[in-house]
């Protein structure tokens, strides 16, 4: 099936099976960020913003996205930017591959609530696993980008 | 101890990768294999013990896409373990890379090949075999002496001689002793005998086994791998295919995540074999349910300890012996197993007068077991850290007074530890330091909060090593540029850890430039010096020491080739910040100025290689304290605070070594309450997927503190010991010593689920 | 995962249904679950240009469409300040945001799962579902049908007097749960909804008018006894029977003291 979408701002078109999982579709073309973790919907690594929303690329199917705007951190590196060097200031970034899952969802939880409190940051996050970090130093990391948005 | 103002030491830089990590770039095996790799696939047994009576691909081969199918009939007949261990590797070789005799529900039985992967699962489905399935051997109890052998073959072999039998189920046994343990135990006023029993918990690392192989530019065999151990990676293949190591090159990429699953080549020989057989790139991703039961997860161990003590607490002697799970093959069984004992008991090194540490090694038909961070020692500390607080708790001590009593000291000859004297050891201090950052006196009461929940504490601590004593090596090059930059090149894995970053910090330190100015690449046969891998703690520790030899070495170099430039002696020149200056003269020579110098009419490298080993293994050490609010109706445990207080000698970079320990906590607090590891009646495993296995997630670990108390260890470069293992050791026993000061119910088997909890006081 | 050999993006229910007749072809809800199954589907019937995504609210009900995210149900202002926040404790555990923004209301309800938190909290309200051919049916009703043909269009809550509570036990925080139980009185009658048994969940009336001289600790006891004694339990990985029938005991009586503290509607 052709399908035809907005793929990180730019009109992208391409051939699909009815079964192709957008995840596969977007690291076809290039999207290399997007990582498959689990294949059961559990992990989180694969979220990409669907229509501004965060979902599981892993479990859409392509012709779903068919008419929709995706967006992967290879389109949002510049609003990624902003907070993930307060990450790398922990050293939570660690093995790195839950990382743009991570961002993704961060960035949907921020755009949603730009000023969360630490529990309403777990609850956002917590179908996101990582583990190398224990989840504290990405906590943390957040933490430091707000306080310094404040000042 | 040494206390010196280091300028890279002991700060807090960034990871050298991280913003690449975290603004997603491509740098993983699957995102940089050539996109005409072939997609491999394995067919694997239902069944937990059988024979392929026959097996037909004909209609497979046909489906459009599939390149080739193999079989066992198809793959050469030597015999190899693919554990990353040291030759010759204490791991018997016991796999072939596809054998007949299918061993665990999960054993590789085809390879398929295919232009696709819906091509490849296509000839899967279609594939038919028959089985004759065998009697398995499911429960490890039953292993030893079992009339059902795992590996009944005559060409069984092992390496090296740990006392393996496989007539009888056998993969090592042995026994170490100091002082008259039976003897001291019978004179004991207290005499506790308990056993303990942790599970075979899988990595769960993020990054799912992956590798991809292709024919270089001069046709040897190219494996780009997501591993721990590109060296032993090398050799395994070499014998595994029967070619020589000339003809292979093996690099790692970024990985993501290991905690040891990566020390055992899982993957590897699948699609390096495809590439042989074909000449094509080919490239296999296992998929999570593949690395939850195909993997090289935890040795499940049963722990069973007899503690002799006086009324007041001093602990005389310990008897432990421990039965371990290797499952099907033999990869790292002989070796885990040691250190339940070696790395538990020497804790206790104060007043201990006996010790006896026995085990045995057996194989079952469950999946194979391999190296997952702790290695043995977190079975072992689980048990032995279990017993001393039920000491503590039988006798009414205060469970962090019992350890102040019986904890080894820095100075002390630690018997059960190959005699090694604790050099640098601030247990004590680590104690300390957490009873007051945790507030132990006011959180170990039994607080009831209320609607049948109450809040309690718990302690354990822990110890691992920095490396395998008289094993392992490692190895670092280190070359000047011409703008006065440096190249690192190590064999060691950083695996997410941070190992390229501290490594370049010390370089950093020695060569007196920024870490910026430091590239690090690492790791590839063809082109790293050798180094053991990264494992068993040992990367700060050995390789960081090559390290530092390394730097004192090309600074001795750039200074020789400096006073040929100053027309003087090496003796009458200093190396300095960018340059190198005459003594008297104050004349002096810049390291751009040098560089550029090495590359006209030159005979002396501007580079340095060292290579480290070490005779000790100096452990580092923590405690750890838990705050838990439990709910006595549902079981319901929760986190509430997790302390701990580490001495791994100086951090090298104190913000990676908080997030090792941090992470690591949530491991241990994953297996002690919630990541589970079952079997149907056929020996299939039930927690196959993320769906059934279940990590934590942020909501399931409560709040982390973590903070140091600095030793200097002599040994180490820039004091360091090691912190990526002993981070794991201390949820379950302080966790299950919470749970019985709030329920009055000692939990032996692990995880402590709240079904557990729950049902153990309804039956009360 | 399942194989599909089309996907039709249909343009009105009728379309949906008719090719819902034929036993090959599949609505796709969010597909979380569907996903995961080895089968082949022949059409993915996809009704999400059918206006089925919006939650109404009127003075009598509330009306979910079928493709409703479990997400747009947890952050919904009016039906949580109706319902407590009880429809928000049911649905924010589930798995991740993410996946809570792909699952529909409509295969949550439709797949009659056992470990289900959403028909657990809704079977607790007065609740309908409107079928495009079998019309409006009590949710209790449709809970205990067999899976048949027809589509599922929209869920229906009655805004009735009452008051609703909600908890879920989990061994791990996002996992599926060990056991649901919603607890309600709904237009004056009390009701259990226990899920997860792990069988699909149930409706268990106060039969014994336990609670009808008000809700005593010993009162709340014996209809919690009540439930777990008529309420089967079957064992799996999450929990043995012994342990869901021990649990279902605290949940049920821990809800009623919190239904208690409650202000009703």
């Amino acid at each position: 099936m052709e399908i035809k979408l907005k793929l990180n701002g730019k009109v992208v078109t391409g051939h699909v099976q009815p079964d192709t999982v957008l995840l596969d579709f977007l690291r076809e073309k290039g999207c290399l960020s997007v990582k498959c973790g689990c294949d059961t919907s559990n992990c989180g690594l694969c979220t990409v913003l669907m229509d501004a929303k965060p979902i599981l690329s892993c479990s859409t199917l392509a012709v779903r996205a068919d008419g929709h705007e995706i967006y992967t951190l290879e389109g949002l590196q510049e609003e990624a930017s902003e907070f993930v060097g307060f990450i790398a200031d922990q050293g939570a970034d660690q093995c790195g591959f839950c990382n743009p899952g991570f961002v993704m969802n961060t960035i949907a939880l921020l755009r949603e609530n730009p000023e969360p409190t630490d529990d309403e940051i777990r609850a956002f996050l917590s179908g996101n696993l990582c583990r190398c970090s224990g989840y504290d130093g990405q906590l943390r990391g957040i933490r430091a980008f707000l306080d310094s948005r404040k000042n | 101890m040494e206390h010196k103002d280091y300028s890279a030491i002991n700060k807090s830089v960034r990871k050298k990768d991280a913003m690449q990590l975290l603004l997603g770039k491509p740098v993983y095996t699957n995102d940089v294999r050539p996109k005409d790799a072939l997609i491999v696939k394995i067919l694997r047994s239902p069944h937990a013990n059988a024979i392929v009576e026959s097996i037909n691909t004909k209609g497979a081969k046909l489906i459009p896409g599939v390149v080739d199918i193999y079989t066992w009939e198809d793959v050469p007949t030597t015999r190899f373990a693919i554990a990353g261990q040291t030759y010759p590797e204490p791991s018997p070789y016991d796999r072939l890379i596809l054998d007949r005799h299918v061993r665990f529900a999960g054993d590789a039985v085809a390879i398929i090949a295919a232009e696709t992967e819906a091509a490849a699962i296509k000839a899967m489905k279609i594939i038919k075999v028959e089985y004759k399935v065998l009697d398995a051997v499911l429960d490890f109890r039953t292993a030893k002496d079992n009339p059902v052998l795992v590996h009944p073959e005559e060409d069984w072999f092992p390496p090296c001689e740990v006392g393996g039998d496989p007539k009888r189920n056998m993969v090592a046994s042995a026994c170490d002793s100091h002082g008259d343990v039976d003897s001291v135990l019978d004179e004991c006023e207290v005499v506790l005998d308990r056993t303990y029993h942790t599970k075979a918990f899988n990595q769960a690392m993020m990054e799912p086994f992956t590798c991809y192989s292709s024919m270089d530019r001069y046709g040897r065999l190219h494996v780009i791998s997501s591993t721990q151990i590109v060296f032993h990676t090398r050799r395994i293949l070499s014998r595994a295919l029967g070619i020589p190591k000339s003809k292979i090159r093996v690099e790692k990429p970024r990985i993501g995540g290991g905690f040891g699953a990566k020390q055992t080549a899982v993957c590897d020989v699948y699609p390096a074999f495809v590439t042989m057989k074909t000449g094509r790139p080919a490239s296999i991703t296992y998929t999570r349910e593949e690395s939850q039961i195909a993997g090289s997860p935890r040795h499940e161990m049963e722990v069973r300890i007899r503690l002799g003590a006086t009324k007041e607490g001093k602990i005389r002697a310990l008897d432990l012996y421990t039965l371990s799970n290797t499952g099907a093959y033999g990869e790292h069984g002989p070796t885990t197993v040691g250190l339940s004992g070696h790395k538990s008991i020497p804790m206790y090194t104060g007043g201990l007068e006996a010790f006896r540490f026995a085990y045995d090694v057996v194989y079952t038909n469950h999946q194979a077991a391999g190296a997952y961070r702790g290695y043995g020692a977190t079975q072992g500390i689980f048990a032995l850290e279990s017993i001393v607080s039920e000491l503590a708790e039988q006798l009414g001590i205060d469970a962090t007074v019992i350890r102040d009593m019986n904890m080894v000291k820095e100075g002390m000859v630690m018997p059960a530890y190959y005699n090694e004297v604790a050099s640098a050891c601030a247990l004590d201090r680590c104690m300390e330091h957490c009873r007051q950052m945790f507030g132990w006196e006011e959180k170990y009461p039994v607080r009831d909060m209320g609607n049948g929940k109450v809040r309690t504490a718990g302690v354990a601590m822990a110890m691992q090593g920095s490396c395998i004593s008289n094993v392992d090596v490692g190895s670092a090059t280190v070359k000047l540029s011409e703008d006065g930059t440096y190249n690192l090149i190590i064999g060691a894995a950083d695996m997410g850890t941070g190992c390229d970053t501290i490594l370049a910090q010390m370089v950093a330190e020695c060569m007196d430039c920024s870490v910026d100015d430091v590239a690090v690449f690492g790791a590839d046969t063809d082109v790293s010096p050798y180094d053991s891998g990264s494992y068993a703690s040992s990367t700060t520790y050995i390789t960081g020491k090559a390290v530092e030899k390394a730097c004192t070495d090309l600074k001795k170099r750039i200074c020789s080739i400096a006073s040929d430039m100053l027309n003087c002696t090496e003796e009458e020149v200093v190396f300095e910040k960018g340059c190198v200056r005459h003594i008297e003269t104050g004349e002096s020579v810049s390291l751009t100025d040098i560089a550029y110098k090495t590359q006209v009419f030159n005979t002396k490298p501007a580079e340095a290689t060292a290579t480290h080993t070490s005779p000790v293994s100096p452990p580092p050490y923590m405690v750890g304290m838990v705050e838990i609010e439990l709910d006595k109706l549902t079981g319901k445990v929760d986190i509430i605070d997790y302390m701990a207080v580490v001495d791994c000698g100086i951090p090298i970079n104190p913000a990676l070594a908080r997030i090792q320990t941090e992470g690591g906590i949530v491991q241990g607090i994953g297996h002690t309450l919630m990541e589970n590891v079952t079997y149907d009646k056929s020996g299939k495993p039930i927690e196959s997927s993320f769906m059934q296995y279940k990590v934590p997630t942020r909501l399931d670990m409560g709040k982390l503190k973590v903070e140091f108390e600095h030793s200097y260890e002599p040994t180490g470069p820039f004091g360091a010991k090691s912190i990526g293992e002993i981070v794991i050791n201390t949820p379950a026993p302080a966790i299950a010593h919470a749970v019985y000061r709030a329920t009055g119910v000692w939990h032996r088997e692990l995880p402590i689920t709240p079904e557990k909890v729950a049902m153990s006081m309804v039956e009360e | 995962m399942i194989t599909i050999k089309e996907y039709v993006r249909v343009k009105t229910l009728e379309e949906a249904w008719q090719l819902n007749q034929n036993k090959m072809n599949r609505i796709l809800g969010g597909m979380l679950w569907m996903r995961l199954g080895s089968g082949m589907v022949n059409t993915a019937i996809d009704l999400s240009e059918l206006g089925l995504d919006a939650i109404e609210e009127n003075e009598e009900e509330f009306s979910i469409g079928a493709m409703v995210s479990l997400r747009d149900l947890e952050v919904h202002e009016g039906l949580n300040c109706y319902t407590n926040n009880a429809v928000k404790n049911a649905l924010k555990d589930i798995v991740g945001v993410q996946f809570r923004n792909m699952a529909t209301v409509g295969g949550s309800i439709w797949g009659r799962f056992g470990f289900s938190d959403v028909l657990t909290v809704f079977l607790a309200l007065d609740t309908y579902v409107e079928l495009y051919k079998g019309g409006i049916v009590p949710l209790e009703e449709f809970a205990n049908r067999k899976a048949d043909n027809d589509i599922l269009v929209r869920l229906i809550v009655k805004k009735v007097s009452g008051k609703v509570v909600y908890s879920a036990m989990r061994n791990q925080s996002t996992d599926f749960p060990v056991l649901t139980c919603a607890v309600s009185n709904v237009n004056g009658t009390y009701k259990a909804v226990v899920g997860a048994r792990p069988a699909k969940a149930a409706v268990y009336y106060d039969k014994e008018n336990r609670l009808i001289n008000g809700e005593t600790e010993e009162a709340r006891k014996m209809f919690a006894e009540d439930v777990a004694k008529v309420a089967n339990t079957q064992s799996n990985a999450r929990g043995s029977k012994e342990y869901r029938t021990h649990l279902m005991k605290v949940l049920v009586s821990r809800g009623l003291v919190e239904l208690g503290g409650l202000d009703g509607n």
